[in-house]
């Protein structure tokens, strides 16, 4: 119990850094890389917490996908040449050096407040199987599903097609 | 029966995405147009109690987690009718072929959106039609591809997701404390829950979430912009049922259903309201764009509903779903006119258009009638509304918000004739001698619509006692 | 499902919340389009772990797991419009700058 206490404390501590990172970073594609580093991180916690149904999704869409979409997005919008990055790092450091700061206030801050901590429910009726409960109980969210995949592909045809047809 | 409403646009856009693309190219307006008609024309008939929506048996196989009261089929009745508006505008600004078919495949995924949020009942499904609808929304508003309106969906798109994102926390807190998701159970435990905090929290970001997206006043940069950046036929579907649907009709429906009146609750409901209508209004004066003007008004009407809603008796339910029901009505009236205009004169700026009543007669009346009706000029259907609001708040002792809320009523009064004399009334400028009047569709849009305006405030008091206090 | 260490809930609640001023200290302090998405995302991020967390603790895992699959549908659908229209706004402004977003004011 008690490493694993610990192992799971660590794991938060390097959520933490790679999503300062993220933004901290100056160069676009290694923040996109950042984003999908917290989303494998987060993968990670959540195979700690038995998860298993969302560890797949979360790590082939979102730290997958996702980071497709940015860095294909971003090599399409050409960024900045390496003088110009340069030029914009001061005003952007400036800007950006007194978060970690905030963040370090935040966090320690927090961690002073007294909570009531238990949340515990009564697990009575509920069913334990995640699909299950997806198919049965959740199936007005897969018809949402549906129509909002749906809208994305309209979404992709407008947005995308059309524009190189241009 | 009830789950035919989401099930029924998504199989016909199927079936109109199956292949013979250029025969479903020609009927694909033909089909959403009747879709939305027959949806308002049946939902029109249940309030009017011709047929009982509530007990019609359902197969098994779509039997979902979904219900109807008086509030859902306002929204439905809403929504039916302004995407058939939507649908009729959108034939003399969208040229026929893949654009058209696109445009009503988006409007009707956006249609079966607008239709979940009044059915669910359920809050994590109710955040997944409103995600629906509003990316929908970001869609269409850069259909066109201006780059204005690519400005205006980016603010609106990032306005939104940090609404997305207080609802979502809120949703995560409030599963903390519940650990079911339907309506009633939450509605359970939030009220026996140990974690008073916390609860107050999840409430202050689900209503922080629900401002944004409606645009009440703190929160409302981005409406505007998004309003006003949008071709025309979008502009009549934001302003008509999307927003409305995707922030005030889900707030009212989760402070009604969920959260319970509280009186922290009422106080931030009564301010924001009261806050939207003055800012609203005040801002309204300043503007030249007719679309912007219109927009500003809208925030001030939101404003309207939400203080409506604020009051907490009944009575002040009733008139903030009535007054949800009338600026669908009129808000739309008011953008199809000027999407004639625009087509007509090719411009919004009122400075330069004057005098257009003798060129474009039914434009000119009709948008009188829904200036006179957004003014609270009696018999028309706005005045009942916001009766309705003064004597709740009156009643419930909310002195100075009625006082307010006249006061700036007789502001829109201003503002709406200051928009009448600058557009319609007047002598005809020389560029503006050859000026017609718009083509059929837009003429039968405005007709419906002022028919509907003056026909609500007529039969008020005899029919629609019926729908709201039942 | 064994007990849960309330403390480790806590520290988890901790790291939602600096996540959490991570993500609208992107959104607001940058002035890009693209990175103002990233900062989104990393907000989507927290919520996902508080929802995993709310549902562990609770001992309603199977909800929260049924609840994070479509959310990470929405989430997907949501970005790709959104780098949709950012790449619109590029074709027309030439950058990515949001200082140039200047043709519509409030």
């Amino acid at each position: 119990m008690q490493i694993n206490y610990t192992l799971n404390l660590f794991i938060l501590v390097i959520l933490v850094a790679a999503g300062l990172w993220t933004v901290m970073t100056r160069s676009l594609i290694r923040s996109a890389i950042g984003l999908a580093l917290t989303s494998v991180i987060l993968t990670l916690l959540m195979f700690r917490f038995d998860s298993w149904l969302v560890t797949v999704f979360e790590l082939s869409v979102c730290a997958g996908l996702i980071s497709v979409i940015f860095i294909s997005t971003i090599s399409l919008t050409e960024p900045l040449t390496k003088s110009e990055v340069l030029k914009h790092m001061k005003a952007r450091l400036a800007r950006f050096i007194y978060l970690p700061l905030l963040i370090l206030v935040v966090g320690v801050g927090l961690s002073f407040i007294k909570v009531n901590l238990n949340f515990q429910l009564p697990v009575a009726e509920i069913e334990a199987d995640a699909r299950k409960v997806l198919w049965n109980m959740r199936d007005l969210d897969l018809l949402g599903q549906v129509v909002i995949i749906m809208t994305g592909i309209f979404g992709v045809i407008v947005l995308f097609r059309e524009m190189r047809r241009k | 029966m009830l789950s035919f409403f989401i099930t029924t646009p998504l199989i016909v856009l199927m079936i109109l995405n199956l292949p013979f693309r250029s025969l479903m190219k020609r009927i694909v307006f033909v089909v959403g147009l009747s879709l939305a008609l027959i949806q308002a024309v049946l939902v029109a008939l249940a309030i009017f109690g011709f047929w009982d929506i509530y007990s019609i048996p359902v197969s098994p196989m779509l039997r979902f987690n979904i219900g109807v009261d008086n509030l859902s089929l306002l929204l439905l009745l809403c929504n039916g009718m302004v995407v058939f508006i939507t649908m009729l505008v959108s034939r003399s600004f969208i040229e026929e072929g893949e654009k058209r078919f696109n445009f009503t495949s988006l409007l009707l995924l956006s249609f079966a959106g607008v239709n979940g949020i009044a059915l669910a009942r359920d809050i994590f499904s109710l955040y997944v039609f409103i995600e629906v609808v509003s990316i929908s929304s970001f869609i269409l508003i850069c259909f066109n591809k201006d780059r204005d309106a690519f400005e205006g969906a980016f603010k609106y798109i990032i306005l939104s997701a940090i609404a997305t994102i207080f609802m979502l926390t809120s949703i995560a807190l409030i599963f903390l404390v519940s650990g079911d998701m339907s309506f009633e159970a939450v509605r359970a435990a939030l009220d026996n829950s140990a974690h008073t905090s916390l609860v107050l929290m999840a409430i202050g970001l689900f209503l922080c979430g629900f401002f944004i997206k409606a645009g009440v006043v703190p929160f409302h940069g981005w409406l505007a912009d998004a309003y006003t950046s949008a071709s025309a036929p979008v502009s009549v579907y934001l302003a008509g049922v999307s927003t409305k649907a995707v922030g005030v009709y889900a707030l009212i429906r989760i402070v009604v259903t969920v959260f319970g009146f509280d009186t922290p609750i009422n106080k931030v409901l009564l301010f924001a309201g009261a806050l939207s209508v003055v800012v609203g209004a005040i801002a309204t004066l300043t503007q030249t764009d007719f679309k912007r003007m219109l927009a500003y008004s809208s925030i001030s009407q939101i404003g309207y509903i939400v203080l409506a809603l604020g009051i907490a008796t009944p009575l002040g339910i009733a008139a903030a779903a009535f007054h949800f029901f009338n600026h669908a009505v009129f808000k739309s009236l008011l953008f199809v006119n000027a999407a004639t205009l625009e087509i007509a004169t090719g411009t919004r700026e009122m400075d330069k258009l004057g005098g257009l009543a003798q060129r474009m007669p039914v434009t000119g009346v009709t948008s009188a009638l829904a200036c006179l009706s957004i003014a609270g000029v009696p018999p028309l259907a706005g005045f009942w509304s916001k009766l309705l609001i003064i004597i709740a708040l009156w009643s419930s002792a909310h002195y100075n918000y009625a006082l307010i809320a006249a006061l700036a009523s007789l502001l829109t009064l201003g503002y709406m004739l200051l928009l009448q004399r600058k557009v319609f009334f007047g002598s005809v400028g020389d560029h503006l001698a050859r000026i017609k009047e718009g083509e059929w569709n837009l003429i039968i849009c405005a007709i419906i619509l002022a028919a509907v305006t003056v026909g609500v405030g007529v039969l008020f008091p005899f029919n629609l006692c019926k729908l709201i206090i039942r | 499902m064994t007990s849960v260490n309330p403390y480790l809930f806590f520290h988890i609640f901790i790291v939602t919340i600096m996540l959490f001023v991570m993500g609208f200290y992107c959104i607001f302090f940058t002035f890009n389009l693209v990175r103002a998405l990233i900062g989104v995302e990393l907000l989507i991020k927290a919520v996902t772990l508080l929802i995993i967390t709310a549902g562990y603790v609770t001992g309603h895992m199977a909800l929260a797991q049924a609840i994070v699959i479509t959310l990470i549908v929405v989430e997907v659908v949501f970005i790709v419009v959104a780098t949709g229209v950012v790449i619109g706004l590029h074709g027309h402004n030439g950058t990515l700058d949001t200082r140039k977003l200047r043709n519509l004011k409030g």
